[in-house]
């Protein structure tokens, strides 16, 4: 049965978590690098490990593979330098017209890969981590995306790494536009917990026509994501409180179950 | 319990919470992963003191939410709690019965994210919850249940092969001798 001592640490330990509770945003994030960084000697190791088969392999593939590597890589290279070429004159001729018209001009954006280190061991959030931090000039609420569409947003930073909250978290809100004659927009929110290729759009217009298969990208609204990013495309839609607005469900772009390389969004 | 032995359990939930971070484990085949902090909580309640059970209960708890989108704290509590109710009552619990550890790793299991979340949103965080998460609970209810006796059979067998092995004393005593002859 419960004795004095017990009681004793039943109230230690719940003052000790009360304390750390009650304790403020940079006290917390400085004891959660310190607690973090407790992970880093397993971490490295891990990720050695994992790219040891991959190093082999490198190893053991025939030289003529690697030089038809090599040339293929270098073709796509000069296409790619090709299209850089006509995009940057574009990005003249457009700030040009942008000074004719005295329009405000766009800020570029630059992009840094990342790779996805860890992932939250809650069920009930949906997070990762990835390996850039602070020191590469990451900030919070930085947009975090793939070739395919959207992943997320920076939500907490350290030295070294970085948690993304991802598209579909309660905490990751993405104001979304689709790309109908109407240009409905609506608001990312929580998806379904065991379908993370799933997202829900709501608050669109009760008027709003919608198809299966219409695109879903960032509306530009809100200042966090700039506007044109996929999201992904429309599943189904149905009716929300009495017609006051139309809810619809987003396959979404990315797989966020299997998400290994990154990109982050710097102004 | 051995120092060894304590060692042991701190150590191993160091390592459970970076697998849980770390790798897919059941995430990628039934869409959730499995908690094992509450199966050890239940190992260490069983056999180790009070100290080194508020002591699991506050790394574990920490170290867990370090790796987490949770407030740095809200994991201790509930770890805390389930472990302090099953060592009150641990001379009644048959312990080596493999049944009753299934019992106890699922029971844990299941209070423990249940205290989690209720203190999360006792907070005012939005979680990510439907029903769907009933389906995570499950899941998590059956990787307890399955993980406690493997847990309870590697710390045995560590104490057992690591551990000084128990003197038996022989009821023999020379002073009670009876010596006969002249």
């Amino acid at each position: 049965m419960f004795k004095q001592k017990h009681f004793l640490a039943l109230g230690a330990v719940t003052l000790a978590a009360l304390l750390l509770l009650s304790l403020p945003p940079r006290v917390i994030a400085r004891l959660k690098l310190a607690l973090g960084s407790l992970f880093l000697p397993l971490s490295s190791l891990a990720t050695t490990a994992e790219q040891l088969p991959a190093d082999v392999a490198d190893n053991l593939l025939p030289r003529r593979e690697l030089l038809q590597e090599i040339a293929r890589l270098q073709r796509e290279n000069q296409e790619l330098k090709v299209r850089a070429l006509q995009t940057a004159s574009m990005v003249t001729e457009n700030a040009q017209l942008r000074d004719q018209l005295r329009w405000q001009r766009q800020v570029g954006w630059k992009i840094k890969l990342a790779n996805v280190v860890m992932r939250d061991p809650a069920n009930w959030w949906r997070t990762v981590e990835i390996d850039l931090g602070s020191n590469q000039g990451v900030t919070n609420n930085l947009p975090v995306l793939t070739a395919d569409g959207l992943v997320g947003r920076i939500a907490a930073v350290w030295p070294t790494h970085s948690q993304v909250v991802l598209i579909g978290d309660p905490n990751c809100r993405v104001s979304a536009l689709i790309d109908n004659p109407a240009h409905d927009v609506g608001v990312v929110n929580a998806a379904s917990t065991l379908d993370n290729t799933l997202a829900n759009l709501t608050y669109l217009s009760g008027t709003a026509v919608l198809k299966p298969g219409q695109a879903v990208v960032t509306s530009g609204l809100g200042g966090v994501f700039p506007k044109g990013i996929p999201i992904g495309r429309i599943v189904d839609s149905r009716e929300e409180e009495f017609g006051l607005y139309t809810e619809a469900r987003v396959k979404l772009g990315v797989n966020l179950g299997t998400l290994e390389q990154v990109s982050v969004l710097f102004r | 319990m051995s120092n060894q032995n304590t060692f042991m359990i701190y150590a191993a939930a160091y390592l459970t919470v970076f697998g849980q971070a770390k790798l897919p484990g059941l995430r990628d085949w039934f869409g959730a992963q499995v908690d094992l902090l509450p199966a050890l909580m239940v190992y260490t309640a069983m056999y180790a003191s009070l100290l080194n059970l508020a002591g699991l209960a506050l790394l574990g708890g920490l170290w867990f939410d370090s790796l987490s989108a949770n407030p740095l704290g809200i994991s201790i509590l509930p770890l805390f709690l389930v472990g302090l109710a099953i060592f009150t009552q641990r001379d009644l619990i048959l312990r080596d019965l493999a049944f009753a550890q299934i019992i106890l790793g699922a029971a844990t299991s299941a209070v423990v994210p249940f205290i989690t979340v209720l203190l999360l949103l006792s907070t005012g965080r939005q979680l990510l919850l439907d029903w769907g998460s009933l389906w995570q609970w499950l899941v998590m209810i059956a990787g307890g249940a399955v993980a406690t006796p493997v847990f309870f059979a590697l710390f045995n067998w560590f104490d057992h092969a690591f551990g000084y092995k128990i003197r038996t004393e022989s009821s023999f005593r020379p002073d009670r001798e009876i010596r006969r002859g002249r």
